[in-house]
């Protein structure tokens, strides 16, 4: 019996989310007296998982597999659960990981917790904390199938040091080519800036801050702090950022470690989304702004002379703190 | 083209989430339900095809009778027969198993879901049908062509984490769909003609199979309430750096 866990990784380098999940996967190893065993997709510098307390490492290195494929990922992943005996599969929260891991519980007839925000809070029954109702509440969720699958939200765990040795195997899993019958003809992605699903911190506009043309403070601030980008509805909607961009109850959602939203009433549909955000800061002219009451910082003033303001100060921070 | 779309019946995006019953349950107490956002966008889509390319529309969900309904509404705005599984939908895997059979049943070409409902986020219902059904499977999907030839070639872009995709498939396909698949000014409300209609149309009702429960939802709980929020003067922005990094220790 083992703990399995799918580390992410892209261009052969592991997200942070992966980290994240091995520190969740030693976790449960260590509850159900077991090791914690990773399955790694043309990754390099495995051994780095070691210092998270993987035991072990499923190496696959396959040209087919270079570019995602979230059944061929799901086909190969089951492979090795069925391999080392897994009874707990961890796996991240990530855009490509949420389409891939349905395909994979419903290969294993497992049941699947995803969101979850702490460790189990008990091995016997198998029960996990996850949020539901989008960040609106939580729910203590029991998983009653004999493999075990737990979606870890990002930021919520975080990366835990636990140095141990680690042994790297070669696995050389079967590729069925029935995955490869959909072919990715095009793929159009913004490259050198942080996603919203992967971003420490994440900057947002909203209404008012009155058309596209305003947005070149936005990504500036963005760019000082090494951040994505985001908006409200309305402002995709309206066509002035796009849908990408969209965060919240209908959007994407946000869990990242900062998170300041600009010109943002604080909707309860646009809350619902971002309050996963560990500290939120709000710059509004109005202080009855919803938002105020669910940030942890606020700045009542207009975003055109506050925002210009902070970009300078945070010029000069970062140049004494580096 | 034979569709089916499958809906969620949640809570309005402004609801306020209570629990009840030892907070074993969530209250519906004053609640208003809703076709799930996500699956709305899949509904108008669909409602395209049907206007575009003569393409039949069903919509089922896995529910008891007070989701009727949200079915009503679907059908309403244009859906041509709804089916209601007998069942409360409590897992992902169950719901999905229960839509499988009546995708099987109903040998539909295109399944279109939503990529999330906004109740218990589980996200997992499109891709966990696609798997049961052995069929292709595109989720966040923003975009849907399909020609209808002995081919039936689809083009689907989804959305990527920083991107989109663009991807060839063919039929049979499950889609996890969301807004994108058609703009917010698409969305139908739907009229008086189509409310009159609706209560024409079929409502079948089917039992449900016996399926894997994968998950309980044994407790709930409210976020702990949040403490007030600390003020910086527009003058003093130092002072919020200071504050984030020192304090909040995010920068
Ligand atoms: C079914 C449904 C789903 C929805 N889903 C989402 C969702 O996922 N995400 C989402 O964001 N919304 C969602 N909404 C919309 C939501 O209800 C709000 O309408 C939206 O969030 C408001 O966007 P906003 O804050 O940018 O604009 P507004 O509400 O117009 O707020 C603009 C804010 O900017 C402030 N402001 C104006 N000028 C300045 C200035 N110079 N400097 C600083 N501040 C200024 C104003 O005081 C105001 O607070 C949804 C709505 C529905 C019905």
């Amino acid at each position: 019996m083992s703990v399995l866990v799918y580390t992410e990784s892209e261009n052969g380098k592991f997200k942070k989310n992966a980290f994240e999940a091995a520190s969740y996967a030693k976790e449960v190893a260590s509850l159900l007296g077991t090791s914690a065993i990773a399955i790694t997709f043309n990754a390099h510098d495995n051994e780095s998982l070691g210092e998270n307390g993987i035991s072990k490492v499923l190496k696959v290195s396959n040209e087919q597999l270079k570019t995602f494929n979230a059944k061929a990922f799901a086909s190969v992943i089951a492979q090795a659960v069925e391999k080392e005996n897994a009874k707990v599969v961890i796996v991240s929260s990530s855009a490509d990981t949420k389409f891939m891991v349905p395909i994979l519980a419903a290969r294993l007839k497992a049941g699947y917790a995803p969101n979850v925000v702490a460790a189990p809070e008990s091995i016997e029954p198998f029960t996990v904390k996850r949020t539901a109702f989008s960040n609106k509440g939580f729910a203590h969720t029991q998983i009653n199938t004999d493999i075990k699958i737990v979606g870890v939200s990002n930021n919520a765990f975080g990366q835990i040091e636990n140095k141990v040795d680690i042994e790297i195997e070669d696995f050389s899993p079967n590729i069925d080519d029935s995955s490869f019958l959909m072919k990715s003809i095009e793929v159009d992605k913004v490259v050198g800036k942080a996603t919203i699903a992967d971003a420490d911190i994440v900057v947002s506009g909203g209404r008012g801050l009155k058309g596209p043309e305003n947005w070149g403070m936005i990504e500036e601030l963005a760019e000082v702090l090494g951040a994505a980008t985001a908006c409200s509805k309305p402002v995709s909607d309206l066509g002035w950022r796009p849908h990408g961009e969209h965060v919240g109850q209908t959007g994407k959602p946000v869990a990242s470690n900062l998170y300041i939203a600009i010109g943002i009433s604080g909707a309860i549909q646009h809350l619902a989304g971002v309050s996963a955000s560990k500290t939120k800061v709000v710059i509004n002219t109005d202080p009855e702004a919803p938002f105020f009451r669910a940030a942890d910082y606020g700045i009542v003033g207009d975003a055109f002379e506050v925002v210009p303001k902070l970009i300078e100060k945070l010029k000069d921070f970062k140049a004494q703190n580096t | 083209m034979k569709i089916l779309v499958c809906i969620s019946n949640v809570p309005d995006t402004t609801s306020k989430i209570n629990f009840a019953d030892g907070d074993t349950k969530f209250d519906t107490n004053g609640v208003q339900f809703v076709i799930n956002p996500n699956d709305e966008f899949g509904l108008t889509r669909a409602m395209w095809f049907k206007e575009k390319q003569g393409s039949t529309v069903h919509v089922a969900t896995v529910g008891e009778v007070s989701v009727e309904p949200t079915l009503r509404k679907a059908l309403a705005i244009g859906a041509d027969e709804a089916i209601r599984i007998n069942a409360v939908p409590t897992d992902g895997l169950f719901v999905a198993q229960q839509l499988a059979e009546v995708v099987k049943n109903g040998q539909y070409d295109l399944v279109i879901a939503g990529r999330e409902s906004i109740d218990y986020n589980g996200g997992m219902v499109p891709g966990m049908l696609a798997t049961l059904l052995d069929v292709n499977f595109v989720n966040t999907c923003i975009g849907l062509e399909i020609e209808e030839d002995e081919e039936d070639k689809v083009t689907a872009i989804r959305e990527i984490d920083g991107g989109k995709e663009t991807l060839a498939t063919t039929l049979p396909l499950v889609v996890g769909g969301q807004k994108g698949l058609v703009e917010e000014s698409e969305l139908r409300i739907p009229n008086m003609r189509g409310i009159m209609m609706a209560r024409k149309k079929a409502l079948n009702v089917v039992e449900p199979i016996d399926a894997i429960q994968g998950t309980e939802d044994k407790k709930f709980e409210k976020p702990a309430p949040k403490g007030t929020v600390k003020l910086v003067d527009s003058d003093k922005i130092e002072e919020l750096i200071d504050l984030l990094h020192n304090e909040a220790k995010v920068i």
